[in-house]
């Protein structure tokens, strides 16, 4: 009996230390957002929600992942040098990009609505950007990596059903094509952009 | 005469490069699938497009950025007015793509808009409960016939558009808009040429005005502004051809699936 209860006791133990740091995709989106949109509610100076925005987007968006499905079908043909240099410079333009996107936007209030699982990796959360006099109210969906449920990740913003991965993607393809297929183009664009 | 026979034959040689057999939804998607659509003219797409950068800097941008100043109910109204007659082309849309609830919904909008809502300034259909309107247009048609959308092209002024939209857009103006047909083609004591091209003019403005910050930013923000545009413009397409609002990506995740961390 006590054996059994014992065992019992660990299982519980077990099960409740594996799940403790789990958190739903839907609640992992809300508090992202909820963050986002309390930093660009303060009146604080716009290089500090830069800042901000930053240390948001590094803890909570898959930066490498985003960065190597940008690439499409040339990240096969990298090197491991090139890879590591263009994670790197992928990086900075990221992190620019999406923090002087969003530092714009004052008092966004995003809510989440529902979300669906389509596998073990992905959940797709859909939210609503209430609307304003300025502008109408703005469906948008999340696609969220869930591979370790601990830690979800987002992997692209998907806005009234145009993917901004997807335009990113295209956007890169499109430079390296119109170089003949030269990676060295795209680097030296993505460090100017950077750099300015 | 002349000019409808050229139009006409125009027409014709735009479609006969892009028919193909088949319309079934995966058919469908796999045709207009952005990453499939050629850009087989893209110097002169790229000329073009620089030249309604420059026209939008001139015109567009300062007539959107005073829109922008009037009051809001001004605004959702003049919008509402343009999605109003927009029904004109929308309904035969609806029959031609055999979805008569539709077409009978927005025959019912019109009506209402029309008539109680002050030539469609008041969205009262909306306020009964009548469903979210969608546009429709011989583009999205001629895509569920199965025709494929060819080339992707930009058009001076009018912007981004494939071989197949810019056909659909002539269909139109061949007696497909009921609107076109009462102030340019026919003669009436009602309306003119200039009512016509006023509200298209409009339109562009009010499109311009709703996308001003957007547009702005994605601007600053892009490495190339064109191919932006183009992926933006295309994955618009795909959607509102398949009338969905899911996420089309997610039908086709092997890309995304190969990149584990």
């Amino acid at each position: 009996m006590k054996k059994s209860k014992l065992i019992y006791i660990f299982f519980i133990y077990f099960i409740s230390l594996t799940n403790s740091y789990s958190i739903e995709p839907s609640q992992f989106v809300q508090s992202t957002v909820d963050r986002a949109s309390k930093l660009l509610s303060n009146s604080v100076s716009k290089d500090d929600k830069i800042k901000k925005l930053k240390i948001i987007a590094k803890e909570t968006v898959d930066i490498k992942g985003i960065g190597f499905y940008t690439l499409g079908s040339t990240r096969k043909t990298l090197d491991k040098n090139q890879k590591q240099e263009y994670l790197i410079l992928f990086e900075k333009y990221f992190l620019k990009s999406f923090s002087s996107r969003l530092s714009e936007w004052t008092n966004p209030e995003i809510n989440v609505i529902s979300q669906n699982t389509i596998n073990k990796k992905y959940t797709i959360v859909n939210s609503v950007l209430k609307g304003t006099n300025e502008r109408p109210e703005v469906k948008i969906d999340w696609r969220i990596y869930t591979k370790d449920p601990d830690n979800p990740l987002i992997r692209d913003v998907i806005i009234e059903g145009l993917s901004l991965a997807r335009t990113q993607k295209e956007e890169f393809s499109s430079i390296i094509n119109s170089n003949d297929g030269n990676i060295e183009a795209l680097f030296k664009v993505l460090e100017e952009f950077s750099k300015n | 005469m002349f000019r409808k026979i050229i139009i006409t034959a125009l027409s014709i040689f735009l479609l006969t490069f892009n028919v193909n057999a088949g319309s079934d939804g995966e058919l469908v998607l796999k045709k207009n699938e952005p990453a499939e659509i050629k850009d087989c003219f893209e110097n002169l797409n790229r000329a073009t497009f620089a030249f309604n950068q420059a026209l939008d800097g001139v015109i567009f941008k300062p007539v959107a950025s005073a829109y922008r100043v009037l009051p809001s109910p001004v605004r959702s109204g003049v919008s509402n007015s343009l999605d109003n007659l927009s029904n004109l082309v929308t309904i035969p849309n609806n029959i031609l793509q055999g979805d008569f609830k539709k077409a009978g919904i927005n025959s019912g909008r019109f009506v209402i808009n029309t008539t109680i809502g002050i030539l469609g300034f008041i969205d009262v259909a909306q306020h009964i409960g009548l469903p979210n309107y969608e546009k429709e247009d011989y583009g999205q048609s001629l895509a569920k016939f199965g025709i494929g959308p060819g080339c992707y092209i930009v058009l001076p002024v009018l912007g981004p558009s494939t071989v197949r939209d810019a056909a659909g857009s002539l269909v139109s103006v061949m007696g497909g808009d009921a609107w076109y047909n009462v102030t340019v083609k026919n003669d009436t004591q009602y309306f003119s040429d200039i009512d016509y091209y006023s509200s298209r003019v409009t339109s562009g403005v009010d499109f311009r005005a709703k996308n001003y910050d957007s547009l702005n930013n994605l601007e600053k923000n892009s490495l190339d502004f064109y191919a932006s545009v183009k992926s933006l413009y295309l994955q618009d397409r795909q959607q509102k051809i398949l009338n969905t609002n899911k996420i089309i990506d997610t039908q086709n995740d092997s890309d995304w699936e190969e990149i584990d961390n």
